[in-house]
């Protein structure tokens, strides 16, 4: 039997406005296991220095387009956690 | 043409943009910075962007109002820094009546607060700084596009 192959995703967080004020950084490289979701990328930013000001349940996006906290990341995804909108 | 804008917007250019002989209607909205936000004096704004993503969303939006009424839409955001007065963000809707331009336009301006990825700072004249949250001021959000509003 071969071992059980560990995949890992890395993935691309980008910061802004406020948040990225908070946190004292623009962007991140994060490495997860398989599987993981926007949600789970969201947890490690949110356990940073500064992370506890991000609300649980941002707005955020996936390569480009707003997406769901329970999106399914595959590697060399970009996601962004947005603060509240203030266009117009 | 790019949907945000480090120069001044010019409504006039958006316009050009859409007429044809066809559209009998051009309904536009012009946005712009305000002096005063909850009872403070507003010295400057500065707005930052997620550029990609805005401009995909933009484009988005667009394309759905062209989808939804026969219309041509012109929209164009600007960013960076902004003086009192001057215009955040300007629309021009056309089509043939000025039922579906006015549906049009209002469905663009709504969506793009709703969903475009930008932000705004606001530089008071007390000298401190603060980003908007317009999910925390529900109450102003209306006020802010009725004032702001002057289109025809």
């Amino acid at each position: 039997m071969p071992a059980p192959i560990t995949q890992i995703v890395n993935v691309r967080v980008l910061l802004f406005a406020s948040y990225a004020d908070r946190l004292g950084l623009e962007s991140v490289r994060v490495a997860l296991p398989a599987l993981a979701t926007v949600a789970d990328a969201l947890d490690h930013v949110r356990s940073l220095p500064g992370g506890q000001q991000i609300p649980p349940r941002p707005l955020c996006a996936v390569n480009l387009a707003h997406a769901a906290l329970d999106t399914r990341l595959t590697e060399g995804d970009e996601v962004a956690v947005l603060p509240p909108l203030a266009g117009g | 043409m790019a949907f945000l804008t480090q120069s001044p917007i010019d409504l006039g250019a958006l316009i050009s943009g859409v007429q044809s002989a066809s559209h009998g209607g051009i309904a536009s909205f012009v946005g712009q910075v305000r002096d005063r936000h909850g009872g403070r004096s507003v010295e400057r704004l500065e707005y930052s962007a997620y550029g990609p993503m805005a401009e995909e969303e933009c484009a988005r939006i667009v394309a759905e109002a062209e989808t939804r009424w026969p219309v041509r839409i012109a929209l164009q955001h600007r960013v960076g820094r902004l003086e009192i007065g001057e215009v955040a963000v300007a629309i021009a809707a056309a089509g043939a009546h000025r039922a579906e331009a006015f549906a049009a336009c209002r469905y663009v301006i709504e969506e793009t607060k709703r969903r475009v990825p930008v932000w705004k700072k606001e530089v008071y004249q007390d000298g401190t700084v603060e980003w908007v949250d317009p999910t925390a001021e529900a109450g102003s959000a209306a006020v802010e596009s009725q004032s702001s509003e002057r289109s025809g």
